[in-house]
């Protein structure tokens, strides 16, 4: 019985090591110190009565340490640096020219009016902000679009995109056991993460193609074909994590067709709106297209980065259902899922994003500083891709840097190559080759440049 | 729940946009959660004296939510808008040291020696789910048992991990109070090694607490046993009004050597409910596994949420760290417990002075925001209906809700529910038995007839 194994488990840390061959940490109980003398009988001294009784090992003994994560990874060897021209190009946190975090204007005025609003802080509902949930919707599928004149959208305020993919996971798990979800090769490193503790089966549809550093058109539609019907298929809406390759307007035309033909459900991932393109509505065209086809749709929504709210953690997950009937019922099995999980979704995000899209003079506001970020990213990759050409004389083609879109890049840098970058320029990034944007500024770009191209052509 | 995939294949044409695919038609409406479906049937009566006793949701005298003053102060010095990356992490952090300090004492081994593992969570909700997934990836046979009766979302929220609950003796219905004998017999029949979760004070729903010396003994006998104890910390300081008081079952467990996990919630006891802070912590043989252990419960709620809001986890490390606005938090924390205590006092006494025969010792006697009324589904039922006071089906009465001026209404209309129970009460008191009872004369000025078949066997 795993109890009295593990009672007799020495409680010194070198035991623990007989627990190495744990699997996620699972306990392997076939190998026990039996050696040591027995530590768990103490005599101890409770002050009402002397006995001698079994001081508890912990329960959790050879627990090992989760792997870590690789993108924070990044950031603390890049703190770990000294040198004086060392950049940070890991983690995908806008950053102003300076290099420094960015609080949006928008967001402190507001924080400032809740705090004189000084509003209770009461629970809110299972699903949520109703303000919130309302302009959260009307944001992504537009005021005006039937599927929300009609009522046709479960809408459920989550913790960023992390949380909302959760409860879709979740709500896929429950009602369509078996049922595989597609995630994109490569695509955002916790997707797999979430679905597998959602016991999600998924598996990879082709995306990225390193020879052309572009969209591996073909490959991703045949594996779409391929999937069994009634599949998952996760998207990203808008400026793609990590490669930063978008479907073009045609080709997301074709992707609707394939979905539709093989009766799979396109599951949406919206990171980025309007931090993509500088327009809130060009950034969620595609999630429309699908939308307007009558397709049913799940989106999943952050503010994480096109409000700064990385820390607040407010998104949502949107069920675009055939009838307000069926949404009314996925909604309820939402609010079931979330309420074991947290009962309640934290106000203060919401609250924030419901008075800045809810008051139109500080929406124009917003509008204009998410222009000013997707902005700086824009001439940044100009920048860079400026630098690139004029410094390399191989004749290749750097064009993907302005092609691609978004925070993100993906270089085509392979590993020995990116860990040049890191060991001889002092560029962190991760080692897939993606390099986030956001942390470069105009006055780095020629340096960049420099290390990419040397990294490039001499190491292989 | 197998669904048949072709039930559900569709049209295979593309671009009509009349033409709607309908993947949902067979997810059923989600039974309503029986707290919430409380409210919502207190918001939807039109009725203006109203009264909600179900959510365990702290009211001033008035009726109203309270912000506390602590709070407003934090909220002055947090400088809401900073939040970055950089001091996110180190804000976590003091979160959890000044939530570990608190519960487990300042001066504990445990602190010193940096022996716990802890994570900001979405209060405590957050912290008992996240310490489930803990529990069935580490221990996938387990069960966890639950006293009976228990908040009603633990049962789903070991549930939606995955780990199957049991139940041990806890709430005495005759008594009002604990069954203490069979509970230490639940507590010796479990297999070795179990995981149990107790409420170290201010039990959800019954609001009775064990003592002192039966804590000793419930310690001592998880100690023979090797269970592990998981203590769900809703209410320190809304018990007695003391929080190191109401922190005394956890740091007899302590004493006793039992490593334990521990969720704290500041919901209440901050009055920070839409913020969702609270801590999940469990306690290890050393720093070296404290951050082993630390890593899996971030692996795990990275993959549900993330991290949790830094709003509010700023505002809590705030109140406890500095000792100023700590000494304002603990007089208010007082001020919301000597209030409910209040209540529960007033309660009782206007209950008695009504006349009522019967025993309503366990108002008082019970602890924390809840009373465990004993009132029938029937009577919470009448209750709701004609005198529009709600509460939960169990007849658990959130005490907060209670107020000097509803006290006398809410008093004379349970009285007026319980007049049955009364009838019988006083029956067995004289020593007669009837058939077929009566008219019942309530309080309230209006005669109510109900036809009653009751043959008392004396």
């Amino acid at each position: 019985m795993a109890s009295t194994l593990l009672s007799l488990a020495s409680a010194t840390p070198s035991a623990s090591l007989c627990f190495h061959e744990i699997n996620k940490g699972k306990l392997n109980l076939g190998c026990i110190n039996k050696e040591k003398t027995n530590p768990f009988i103490k005599a101890k001294s409770f002050g009402r009565v002397s006995m001698v009784v079994a001081s508890n090992v912990s329960h959790f003994e050879g627990i090992t340490m989760a792997p870590p994560d690789p993108i924070l990874g990044v950031s603390e060897a890049f703190k770990a640096d000294d040198h004086e021209l060392k950049l940070n190009l890991g983690v995908g946190a806008y950053r102003t020219e300076e290099l420094q975090p960015y609080v949006l204007d928008v967001v402190k005025k507001v924080n400032k009016l809740l705090l004189e609003k000084g509003e209770n802080l009461e629970y809110l509902p299972i699903e949520g902000l109703a303000a919130f949930n309302k302009v959260t919707a009307e944001l992504l599928f537009g005021a005006d679009n039937p599927v929300i004149k009609q009522q046709r959208v479960a809408t459920v305020q989550g913790l960023s995109g992390t949380g909302s993919l959760r409860l879709a996971a979740a709500l896929i798990e429950r009602y369509f056991p078996g049922a595989k979800v597609l995630i994109s090769s490569p695509t955002w490193g916790n997707h797999k993460n979430i679905f597998n503790e959602a016991r999600v089966p998924w598996s990879e549809y082709r995306y990225y193609d390193p020879k052309t550093v572009g969209l591996d058109f073909e490959g991703m539609i045949a594996d779409i074909k391929a999937a069994p019907e009634g599949s998952f298929i996760l998207l990203h809406g808008c400026a793609h994590n990590p490669t930063g390759i978008d479907p073009t307007p045609e080709q997301w035309g074709v992707i609707a067709d394939v979905i539709q033909e093989k009766n799979h459900i396109p599951f949406f991932d919206i990171a980025y709106q309007g931090f993509a393109s500088g327009s809130l509505d060009t950034d969620a065209a595609s999630v429309r297209m699908f939308v307007a086809r009558g397709m049913e749709v799940i989106a999943a929504q952050s503010y994480s980065k096109n409000l700064g709210l990385y820390a607040e953690r407010i998104g949502a997950i949107n069920v675009v259902c055939s009838s307000p009937e069926a949404a009314a019922r996925v909604k309820s099995q939402l609010k079931r899922i979330a309420r074991p999980m947290y009962s309640n979704p934290p106000v203060h995000g919401a609250r924030i994003v419901a008075n800045i899209v809810g008051d139109s003079a500080l929406f124009k506001e917003w509008n204009a500083e998410m222009e000013m970020m997707a902005g700086r990213i824009k001439n940044v990759r100009h920048k860079l891709f400026d630098s690139l050409s004029s410094k390399d004389k191989s004749g290749k083609d750097w064009s993907f840097v302005l092609k691609q879109i978004g925070m993100f890049s993906f270089t085509g840098l392979n590993k020995a190559q990116c860990d040049n970058m890191t060991n001889k320029w002092h560029v962190y990034m991760t080692k897939d080759g993606r390099i986030s944007l956001a942390g470069l500024s105009l006055a780095k770009c020629e340096y960049l440049a420099d290390a990419i191209i040397d990294s490039y052509h001499n190491v292989s | 729940m197998i669904i048949s995939r072709f039930l559900r294949r569709g049209i295979s044409t593309s671009t009509s946009p009349t033409r709607r695919r309908s993947w949902w038609d067979h997810v059923t409406p989600a039974l309503k959660d029986p707290i919430n479906a409380v409210t919502d049937a207190f918001l939807a009566d039109p009725c203006p004296y109203k009264i909600n006793l179900g959510v365990g949701a702290y009211r001033d005298d008035e009726g109203k939510p309270v912000v506390l003053q602590c709070v407003r102060e934090a909220e002055g010095k947090t400088g809401a808008t900073n939040f970055l990356e950089s001091t996110s992490t180190a804000i976590s952090s003091k979160l959890v040291e000044e939530s570990a300090k608190l519960i487990y004492g300042e001066d504990s081994d445990v602190i010193k020696e940096r022996r716990f593992a802890g994570i900001p969570a979405l209060s405590g909700t957050g912290a008992c789910r996240i310490f489930a997934e803990f529990q069935k990836q580490f221990y996938p046979d387990s069960t966890i048992y639950f006293p009976d009766p228990t908040w009603s979302n633990h049962r789903n929220i070991w549930g939606d991990a995955h780990v199957p609950d049991r139940t041990f003796h806890y709430y005495h219905p005759d008594s009002k109070g604990l069954n203490f004998v069979a509970l230490m017999d639940d507590v010796k029949n479990a297999p070795d090694g179990s995981f149990f979760l107790l409420q170290p004070c201010a039990h959800n729903p019954t609001g009775v607490d064990p003592t002192d010396e039966q804590w000793l003994e419930i310690s001592s006998l998880f100690k023979v046993k090797n269970h592990f104890p998981f203590f769900d910390v809703a209410y320190q300081g809304f018990a007695s009004g003391d929080v190191e008081r109401d922190a005394q079952a956890i740091r007899i467990f302590l004493e006793d050597g039992h490593s334990i996990g521990c969720a704290q919630s500041f919901a209440k006891n901050m009055g920070l409910y839409g913020h969702r802070v609270g801590c999940l912590s469990i306690l290890c043989n050393d720093k070296i596994q404290a951050v082993a252990i630390k890593s899996q419960l971030k692996q795990i709620s990275n993959t549900m949420y993330g991290s949790p809001p830094i709003h509010g986890i700023s505002l809590v490390s705030k109140i406890l760290s500095n000792p100023d606005i700590k000494a304002l938090w603990l007089k208010e924390v007082k001020v919301m417990a000597t209030r409910i205590q209040r209540m529960r006092a007033t309660l009782r006494e206007a209950l008695e002075r009504l006349g009522s025969p019967l025993n309503w010792q366990h108002i008082t006697n019970q602890v924390g925001m809840f009373c465990f009324s004993g009132l029938t589904r029937a009577e919470v039922d009448q209750l709701a209906k004609e005198f529009h006071i709600y509460m939960t089906h169990d007849g658990r009465i959130s005490m907060a809700g209670v107020t000097t001026k509803n006290v006398d209404y809410v008093a004379r209309a349970i009285h007026e529910v319980t007049a049955s129970d009364r009838d019988i009460k006083i029956l067995h008191n004289i020593g007669a038995y009837k058939v077929n009872t009566d008219i019942c004369s309530t309080s309230l000025g209006t005669k109510k007839t109900r036809a009653r078949g009751m043959n008392l066997a004396l």
